[in-house]
């Protein structure tokens, strides 16, 4: 019989290799999925982890898009992660995205067609306090009236893409589109657009933004006092009250951050990929950004990797829809595989697998 | 004589540690045996097996000459097994028969449990009124539930684990000689100690556990203390050296600190009043559960108060947080080591980091000195003999003693003007406990004021210079050490006052003297 036995300290070793291991285990499951799906299994994994880079053909277009979808992805974690390793849980970054995106294009809007230089850093600054604000309604509550920011936060994804239909139909249409819901196409004027920086490198602001802040996290988590707070608090809280970090500011402190780059990662995309705030503008990364964090342990490089890793997933699944006919569903199914065995996977962190035979009393 | 219970070569591994080695073990019937250990010996363990909690890898265990082996406690009852745990497992809201009841796998009718729960009381000498509800009886009376809901199943081995550690020396008296009325009917006890005292007032045979084997079994009646203590630890205890020394200015003063409790079964704080000296070590004595954990988080900073309530040095510090406190040289150190004074899953370097980044000055403008921190950290494990691998160990890989000299020299390395422990040897060997009771001293000879609290009477005996006991969130007032008997030490400790010759520092006539400069 089976016996997970505690072991005496975490195993550092598998703290890195369960990302691996979960990575080949869903290439497996996956496979035999596709398998019974009457798909060849391992043309379909190629489809996925490899067309997209390297496929004659469609990797022109696909390539760029890696990072055109992993930067937002690894922005938006990288503010999760912080606020999660001291268990505060915002979940709501989906919101705070659309309202970071709404806040920046309002002033690029307002502004137009104003050429200034000025304009688009400060639509960045816009993007950024608009998804602070919206987070600071869950932090708020949370130190005032101690409500769950779980629920708080979620819930406000709801209200923010009511927001967003108000705006795209509403106050934010494009005066002159006829009558046609969404903004005027802020990709397409100078003040205001986010190009790529690199011809067919899909890198954009948004992702120069994201590897900014991926190692602003490492330096902030492992040489600064707020960071040193973030970790005491989610190990040991309260060995955190003892040494006086006040819970309330690091609650602030967490959503607030996380807020701000999810905002920021909304501004960046209205004004570049997507071009134009519209009814269905979010996409869900700041859902896939909760994976991607946990993907990535939580560490600003391994989410570095992760992003990566999901946007791969994302655009060679897109992929193996087009070429090879899979459903959609299964391509989702696969995504949840990878989070399955990698949260499954995690127990060996804590404990050791026995195989032992019961002996006789 | 067939034994009542024989235990042969019995052995029990969990990861990381052997608990049981070759344990052997021999209880009679009409015997009071002990089961002497320190803490991390493998008494539990063994108790355990016998209650049939866990199964041992090896060995067996033999009942009046039969094979024994329980698979859980249901099956020891029915043999004839019963335990009195260290933690109670009672629910407060109900009154004492219905918690009796509730243990009972086909309970009488209430009205006859509760004539049955009066008349063992009454025969065993340990009163209980049965209508009462649990929540409102103190420790000692808890424990006498727990008693006579084992008496109730007429056992014949009654297994106690450190009975006493909730008890005030009067309540442990009507303990012993219920437990003597019961070795009169001829029933066996295994009694789990490691207070040497009580051992030799008590018991009849005692099997003494190091390491997880037994080490050697003494006849405590004939033995002296320190032989048991000898095979207890291992080696001689040796005796604290302490310098005489003069009382200097008062630093700490404390006026009428109350706190709400913050649940239905956490004790507030009553008006609690005293003052310490500089070179002064202040005991405050209590059983488990009469707010020692609220008095040092007031004391500590992490509980607010009242800004008057507390006084260090003429600046009123009642209303501060820990890193302002910590800053005018008020230090502590909780009793619960991980998660609490260390956070369990970072190195030392990082816990020094926890409670000296302010004081010790390891941060500037908010960014960390780590080679500053890793510095202090290795300071503290050379000076307290703290035995780990080096600063980036993690907290939780040290043992408990090693760990706790760590978390007391980082609080002494960091120079306080007042430091207040909670239980600063508890589960801890006894050459560590030594050094630790000794750093203490050595702190108060250099003009520091030390609150010690602690539920170990003999370690107050040994270190304090004053006395004051909590009883239910209330604290009595102080008196010299030196003064004081057991028994009115025992009086102290259950709220009553003795009666006394002298008595010192009445807080409500003690001005706060002139303050000291602070650096």
């Amino acid at each position: 019989m089976i016996r997970l036995e505690q072991r005496a300290a975490p195993a550092q070793i598998w703290t890195f290799a369960t990302p691996i291991v979960a990575v080949l285990l869903t290439m497996i499951a996956g496979g035999l999925m596709f398998a019974a799906l009457g798909t060849p299994p391992v043309q379909a994994l190629k489809t996925i982890f490899y067309d997209p880079l390297f496929h004659p053909q469609f990797a022109s277009y696909s390539r760029p898009q890696l990072l055109v979808k992993a930067g937002p992805l690894i922005l938006i974690a990288i503010g999760l992660s912080l606020g999660f390793r001291a268990g505060i849980w915002n979940i709501g970054a989906e919101g705070q995205y659309i309202i970071g995106a709404l806040f920046g294009a309002g002033l690029g809007l307002a502004a137009f067609p104003s050429e200034s230089t000025i304009l688009f850093p400060a639509m960045v600054a816009a993007g950024a306090l608009g998804g602070w604000l919206w987070a600071m309604i869950p932090a708020l509550l949370r130190v005032t009236f101690r409500t769950n920011e779980i629920l708080v936060s979620l819930l406000l994804v709801y209200v923010a893409e009511q927001i967003l239909a108000r705006a795209a139909v509403g106050f934010l249409r494009n005066p002159d589109g006829g009558g046609f819901p969404g903004s005027r196409n802020l990709a397409q004027h100078s003040g205001t657009q986010n190009l790529e920086l690199f011809a067919n490198s899909g890198l954009h602001w948004g992702g120069v933004a994201a590897i900014a802040a991926v190692i602003f996290a490492y330096i902030v988590m492992t040489r600064h006092l707020m960071g040193f707070q973030i970790r005491v608090a989610g190990e040991s809280p309260r060995a955190a009250l003892f040494a006086g970090f006040a819970p309330k500011r690091l609650v602030i402190f967490c959503l607030g951050f996380s807020g701000a780059l999810a905002g920021l990662a909304g501004l960046f995309e209205v004004t570049g990929p997507a071009g134009q705030i519209s009814i269905d503008f979010n996409s869900g990364y700041g859902f896939t950004a909760i994976i991607v964090a946990f993907l990535g342990r939580l560490n600003p490089f391994g989410i570095l990797m992760a992003g990566l890793l999901m946007a791969l997933t994302y655009i060679g699944g897109e992929l193996a829809q087009l070429t090879l006919s899979l459903p959609g569903a299964a391509i989702q199914a696969f995504q949840g595989m990878l989070l399955f065995f990698l949260l499954g996977l995690d127990v060996l962190t804590n404990y050791r697998i026995r195989l032992a035979r019961r002996r006789g009393a | 004589m067939t034994a009542l219970l024989e235990i042969r070569n019995l052995r029990k591994a969990y990861p990381g540690v052997v608990a049981n080695d070759d344990v052997s073990l021999t209880v009679q019937p009409g015997e009071i045996h002990a089961l002497l250990g320190e803490n991390g010996a493998g008494k539990s363990t063994l108790v355990k097996a016998i209650y049939g909690l866990i199964a041992p890898d090896q060995g067996q265990m033999l009942w009046q000459g039969q094979l024994y082996a329980p698979r859980a406690p249901n099956m020891a009852r029915a043999t004839g097994v019963a335990m009195v745990f260290q933690h109670f497992s009672l629910f407060d809201a109900l009154n004492v028969a219905e918690n009796v009841a509730l243990g009972m796998d086909h309970p009488p009718r209430l009205r006859d449990l509760s004539t049955e729960i009066a008349r063992v009381s009454t025969d065993y000498g340990l009163p209980l009124d049965p209508n009462r509800r649990v929540g409102d009886l103190s420790a000692g009376e808890k424990q006498r539930v727990e008693i006579i809901r084992c008496l109730l199943q007429k056992p014949s081995l009654l297994i106690m684990d450190e009975p006493t550690s909730v008890l005030t020396p009067q309540e442990a008296e009507t303990l012993f000689a219920a437990l003597h009325t019961l070795k009169d009917q001829g029933k066996s006890i295994l009694y789990i100690s490691h207070k040497l005292k009580e051992i030799r007032a008590l018991c009849d045979q005692a099997t003494i556990l190091r390491h997880g084997k037994v080490v050697g079994t003494a006849d405590p009646q004939t033995a002296t203390a320190a032989d048991l203590a000898e095979l207890m630890v291992g080696t001689r205890p040796t005796a604290i050296a302490r310098q005489v020394r003069a009382m200097g200015d008062p630093i700490l003063t404390v006026q009428k600190l109350s706190l709400a409790p913050r649940s239905d079964n956490d004790t507030p704080l009553r008006d609690i009043s005293f003052v310490i000296r500089a070179g002064e070590i202040l005991g405050i004595g209590g059983v488990a559960g009469n707010g020692q954990d609220a008095l040092l988080a007031a004391l500590s900073g992490e509980r607010s108060s009242q800004g008057d309530s507390i006084d260090l040095t003429g600046t009123p510090i009642g209303a501060l947080g820990p890193t302002a406190r910590r800053a005018l040289g008020l230090l502590s150190a909780p009793e619960e080591r991980l998660g609490h004074a260390a956070a369990p899953a970072m190195t030392l370097t990082e816990n020094t980091a926890l409670t000296g980044w302010d004081r010790s000055s390891l941060a500037r403008g908010g960014w960390l000195n780590w080679g500053k921190a890793q510095q202090l950290a290795q300071d503290v494990i050379t000076r307290f003999d703290v035995r780990t691998p080096g600063p980036q160990a993690v907290a939780q890989s040290l043992s408990g003693g090693n760990l706790q000299k760590f978390v007391m020299g980082r609080e002494i390395l960091q120079d306080p003007k007042v430091l207040v422990v909670n239980q600063p040897t508890w589960g801890v060997d006894a050459a560590a406990a030594a050094a630790i009771r000794q750093a203490l001293t050595d702190l108060a000879d250099q003009g520091t004021a030390v609150i010690v609290i602690s539920q170990d009477l003999d370690e107050l005996t040994e270190i304090a210079d004053t006395f004051a006991a909590l009883n239910e969130g209330r604290l009595s007032p102080t008196h010299p050490m030196a003064d004081l008997t057991q028994e009115q030490i025992g009086l102290m400790l259950g709220g009553d006052t003795p009666i006394m010759c002298s008595e010192i520092s009445p807080p409500e006539a003690q001005n706060p003297g002139p303050a000291l400069a602070a650096p």
